[in-house]
């Protein structure tokens, strides 16, 4: 080709690219893209999951994770709740511990390699107080300290930083995070907003993807209320990614009826499966705070087995659920209660308010078994007795957050109160590899007739080779970045005829982000987005 | 479009029957014979939350020591005096022509001759913060609620004729009248300043008579547009010739009426107006002789009263008059209206004491305006603002909240058009023409705002205090009873007794099942006030108010 000619054909380094590449609109990949600020930090690219149960009350951990091991001083410390040795529940490979004989359901689990119990969670100078120990357990805080926000609610912040304002956008289209059953909590309270969103009870979630309103009289002050609730509804900004996702899922496996925790779950493993990407939900179930008639005069019945039953019952379904979707493998969920109880029972056959207790992991993920020792428990305990702790809560967190959601040790510790925060354990709570296998957006659709141009690896950390088809004559290969600045010249020779050819792009100097392939050839020309990550 | 054409425009929705039903109306038949029922919290909020912004505490409390007619009584009769003018909060401009540095920071510029309009449009400012203060500190009387609704009847523009002082001077002539004679308000008002630039009334001149004002003063002001309301065309014009001669004097901002300018011609009516002939006068009486013919003509019109009463009725009850409330209240309350030479207090004083306003019907239905949203919320949780001295801070603050309620729809002296503010004659949605995709997620951020950072100036924080709210509370200890009792302020729809439980055990309780953890959280905060009690308390209770303020049951009153 002419010199004369070459030049009609280049555009320029820095026209406008094709509004839309193959599906990628370029708008969506801007400097300023929440998403592409991620993958400069080289974290975001994950789409795991993580479900928070709250067992509100303070769970008697010692009667939910017995020890067997120490069955005699078990049973004397509190003879009018314990459970018969012969009743309680083996563990899959481990020994010396059971579960109580409601849990059949979160047995099933430890037999499947899906379940990890973490023994003695708690933290120093333990608070005695709902209100405070809730708080704390939600904001990670010391004892001593009053932290307004929450732990999941600074991790988010940190991802999406300027939320709620642009928000959704088309790289973060959905919640942040969702309560289900609850008003939003301190959990997930960000800096300045809350970054999550509550369906505060089953009904609301199906009126909302249904659309329907609550009854009201039929008077004018009716008729106005429903009017403003219909708004209300329209004004939910989620409301039209929750419809459709719901609506995505036609069907999911059984739950177990009256149970309030199995209701949540049941929807959180719709909205996962429907396409959300949402990664934090947040369930519910209360009752816990056992101070009188704990049990029934067989003491493997009573209020606690029946709590204990219809949360192992309803994490069972949910698993169940998850894996007859499809999902199972993005899940992962955790137990958490504000306290544990004391380790003497009283005289009204229930329990007060103790200090550590256990936590539970539940998904593919985890490292099945148990984590920690049983909690010893003295041979004439004392009303002041009470679990010491073994593990600190914010480690839990602390190895959730590197582990399963991937951030680096530094960002992660800066998530946490300064003073402990380089003390906190990465405990074995997740298997390993999961965060190097990091799940990239699906590759752009390539037409089958004609496979001009593409990259492989995609994505790609130093290098990528850029494979191209030419017609013959003049090929050229470049790179832009999303400014449109040309970044690399790769290649520019004459074909004597059809080719099929490749080139490599190496970027180890260059930022994270998207980079554009564009191969010139005679009047054609085609563009490629291609993704650097860390 | 000028303001002919567009009010052409709307005047053809409008042929259609104005009192159109709608298909369900769930509407009562009662009237106005005096109420009777029970006089208890629920109807002496009802009563403050729509003569008053928002229903506080302390008002409803001195009202329970009255008779529902007394308290009808006083509210209808302020004693507090008026308010103190606005003053200087901004600092003179470089930019006039004549700046106004003769009127020192903190004093009055109500009576300084000012035509500059940069001038003008830091007084208009200035005058817009000062009313919001006003309406802040409201006096326990209907009166603020009811110049907000005479500044809207006559719908002038401040920013289309940019004069802050005549703003300020049109609210005090309405001010004045408030609670007096109509037909006199609307013969002063004729002649106000604002009125005359912003109706043309000033370039009304005989040999090209400027039908503005003449067809507003009867289609908006007097008669309205409804189907007993028949004045004609030719009526407008000749009415606009008895308005002809009337100007404005810059220097001394007195309105002058020039005799030449005048029409001196008979002017005849249509047999709508039974033919009247109102004599063309000549001299410098000629304008106010002829003006009070004009108005002694149309006052004699039943139509007027009737047009003026659903006015009143659509501001203080509801939109939808129907044929029952037509016969039963408007129809009465016009004769009292009218046999009170146009006297608006014996008819308020009727309305108000009515069984057809205490109708359980008419509870809950009215949809807050921005006004009683913004102000009514912040008198409620009792908010202060600083001493009279401390103008930078107040006027700063008052600002923040007339931005939030022209954020909300409602410009306050400033509506879209002559006709007022839409909510109160844009038929069929009326009211709910507050409540948009837009409005309603505003109208909550306002709430969320005000409960999680308030707004500061000059050191000074506004925030609501939810504590501070619940101590005022005859039990918060007891965490149903403080719920039912701030829901009572808060709400006039009842919500069911299962979401309160929920609302109770996820929020105060944080999902525990009993509920003395909040009593003795409410115990040991109030016996050893230290900062983690408070707080133990307060993210709960702000929480609560916080999901109270979101429901829809808020938006009512």
């Amino acid at each position: 080709m002419k010199r004369r000619d070459f030049l009609f054909n280049t555009i320029p380094a820095a026209a406008l690219l094709p509004e839309v590449i193959d599906g990628y609109s370029v708008k969506a990949f801007n400097a300023n893209s929440p998403l592409v600020q991620a993958l400069m930090r080289g974290d975001t690219l994950t789409d795991h999951v993580l479900v928070i149960v709250q067992l509100a009350g303070g769970n008697d951990g010692i009667n939910t994770v017995i020890p067997v091991a120490d069955y005699s001083n078990y049973f004397n410390a509190r003879s009018n709740v314990a459970i018969p040795q012969n009743r309680i529940l083996s563990i899959a490979g481990v020994n010396g511990t059971g579960l109580h004989p409601s849990m059949t359901g979160l047995q099933s689990l430890f037999t499947e390699g899906k379940a990890k119990v973490i023994q003695a969670v708690g933290y120093p100078q333990p608070n005695f107080s709902h209100f405070r120990a809730t708080d704390i357990w939600m904001s990670a805080s010391n004892s001593t300290q009053e932290v307004y926000n929450g732990w999941a609610g600074r991790y988010l912040n940190y991802e999406y930083p300027n939320f709620p304002t642009g928000y959704p956008n088309p790289d973060a289209p959905d919640p942040l995070a969702i309560q289900i059953g609850s008003t939003t909590t301190l959990t997930t309270q960000g800096p300045i907003v809350n970054m999550g969103m509550s369906i505060t009870n089953p009904t609301t979630f199906y009126n909302l993807i249904t659309g329907t309103t609550d009854p009201a009289p039929a008077t004018p002050a009716g008729k106005e209320l429903t009017f403003i609730r219909t708004v209300n509804q329209q004004t939910q900004k989620y409301a039209t990614v929750i419809r459709t996702a719901a609506n995505n899922v036609p069907t999911q496996g059984t739950y177990p009826a009256n149970n309030s925790l199995a209701d949540q779950l049941r929807i959180v493993a719709r909205l996962i499966k429907g396409g959300l990407k949402t990664r934090i939900y947040m369930t519910s179930f209360g009752g816990f705070d056992t101070h009188s008639v704990q049990t029934n005069t067989d003491t493997t019945t009573g209020a606690h087995a029946t709590l204990l039953q219809r949360v192992s019952d309803a994490i069972r379904a949910f698993q169940e659920d998850l894996r007859g979707l499809g999902v199972e493998e993005r899940v992962l969920g955790m137990t958490y209660s504000e306290f544990g109880r004391r380790i003497k029972s009283n005289s009204s056959i229930g329990t007060d308010h103790g200090a550590a207790a256990p936590m539970f992991l539940f998904g593919t993920s985890v490292e099945a078994g148990m984590l920690g020792v049983n909690p010893t428990i003295p041979a004439n305990a004392n009303v002041n007795d009470n679990v010491p702790m073994q593990y600190d809560f914010r480690s839990v967190y602390s190895t959730i957050l590197q582990k399963w959601f991937c951030l680096d040790k530094t960002t992660v510790d800066s998530l946490f109160p300064p003073n402990i925060n380089t003390q906190l354990q990465n405990l074995p709570l997740i298997k390993a590899g999961v965060c190097t296998t990091v799940t990239p957006p699906p590759p752009p659709p390539v037409p089958d007739r004609v496979k001009v141009l593409y990259n492989y690896p995609h994505p790609f950390n130093d290098d990528t080779e850029i494979f191209f088809k030419t017609e013959g004559g003049h090929t050229m290969v470049q790179v832009f970045d999303t400014m449109g600045r040309v970044v690399a010249h790769l290649l520019e020779k004459d074909y004597t005829g059809p080719a099929q050819d490749k080139v490599k792009f190496e970027a180890s100097g260059l930022p994270t982000g998207i980079y554009y392939a564009r191969l010139q050839n005679g009047v054609v020309q085609h563009v490629w987005p291609m993704m650097k990550v860390r | 479009m000028d303001r002919r054409d567009f009010l052409t425009a709307r005047r053809k929705k409008r042929t259609a029957n104005q009192e159109a039903t709608p298909a369900q109306t769930f509407r009562t038949n009662s009237g106005i014979s005096p109420y009777t029922g029970p006089w208890t919290e629920q109807e002496i909020i009802h009563l403050l939350k729509r003569t008053m912004f928002g229903a506080k505490k302390a008002d409803v409390d001195y009202f329970r020591t009255r008779t529902m007619s007394q308290a009808v009584d006083e509210l209808l009769t302020p004693t507090a005096p008026a308010p103190a003018p606005p003053v200087k909060e901004y600092t003179t401009s470089t930019q006039p022509g004549t700046p106004d540095g003769n009127i020192a920071q903190g004093t009055t510029w109500i009576n300084d001759i000012n035509n500059d309009g940069t001038v003008q449009s830091q007084r208009r400012a200035s005058y817009k913060k000062w009313w919001t203060g006003v309406l802040m500190n409201q006096d326990r009387s209907i009166r603020e609620k009811l110049v907000m609704f005479l500044v809207d009847q006559f719908g002038n523009e401040a920013l289309d004729v940019n004069s802050g002082n005549w703003a300020y001077r049109q609210h005090s002539l309405i001010r004045q009248y408030a609670l007096g004679n109509y037909k006199n308000l609307v013969r002063d008002i004729t002649k106000d300043l604002m009125m005359l630039r912003y109706l043309n009334g000033y370039l009304n001149v005989a040999s090209a008579p400027d039908e503005n004002y003449a067809r507003e003063l009867m289609e908006l002001f007097t008669l309205g547009k409804g189907p007993d309301s028949r004045y004609t065309e030719a009526d407008v014009k000749e009415a606009a010739k008895v308005l002809t001669g009337w100007q404005i004097n810059y220097t001394t901002w007195a309105p002058v009426f020039n005799s030449a300018r005048h029409s001196t011609v008979n002017k005849t009516f249509s047999s709508f107006f039974n033919n009247t002939v109102i004599t063309g006068r000549t001299g410098a009486t000629a304008g106010d002789l002829e003006l009070n013919d004009l108005l002694n003509m149309i006052f004699l019109q039943n139509e007027v009263a009737k047009f003026i009463v659903r006015k009143v009725y659509r501001w203080f009850v509801y939109y939808t008059i129907d044929a029952a409330t037509e016969a039963n209240v408007i129809t009465p309350l016009a004769d009292i209206f009218r046999n009170n030479n146009y006297e608006l207090k014996p008819m308020l004083s009727a309305l108000f004491k009515s069984e057809h306003f205490f109708d359980m019907l008419n509870r809950g239905c009215y949809i807050k305006t921005p006004s009683d949203l913004v102000v009514g919320s912040l008198r409620e949780m009792n908010i202060q603002f600083r001493p009279a001295t401390d103008w930078d801070t107040n006027y700063g603050l008052w600002n923040t909240f007339y931005a939030w309620m022209v954020n909300l729809g409602q410009n306050l002296h400033d509506p879209p058009n002559v006709s007022g503010m839409p909510a109160y004659y844009q038929e069929p949605a009326y009211h709910e023409i507050w409540i948009n995709s837009d409005s309603l997620p505003k109208r909550n951020q306002f709430t969320d705002i005000m409960i999680n950072s308030g707004y500061a100036r000059n050191g000074f924080r506004v925030q609501f205090n939810c504590v501070a709210f619940a101590q005022t509370l005859s039990n918060p200890g007891n965490p149903n009873d403080l719920i039912d009792e701030a829901l009572k302020f808060f709400f006039r729809n009842d919500i069911s007794a299962q979401s309160k439980a929920q609302i109770k055990t996820q929020i105060l309780l944080t999902n525990q099942q009993w509920d003395y953890y909040w009593t003795n959280a409410w115990a040991a905060y109030v016996s050893n006030p230290t900062t983690a009690n408070f707080n133990t308390v307060n993210t709960r209770l702000r929480s609560l108010f916080q999901y109270f303020f979101n429901l829809s049951e808020y938006q009512l009153a």
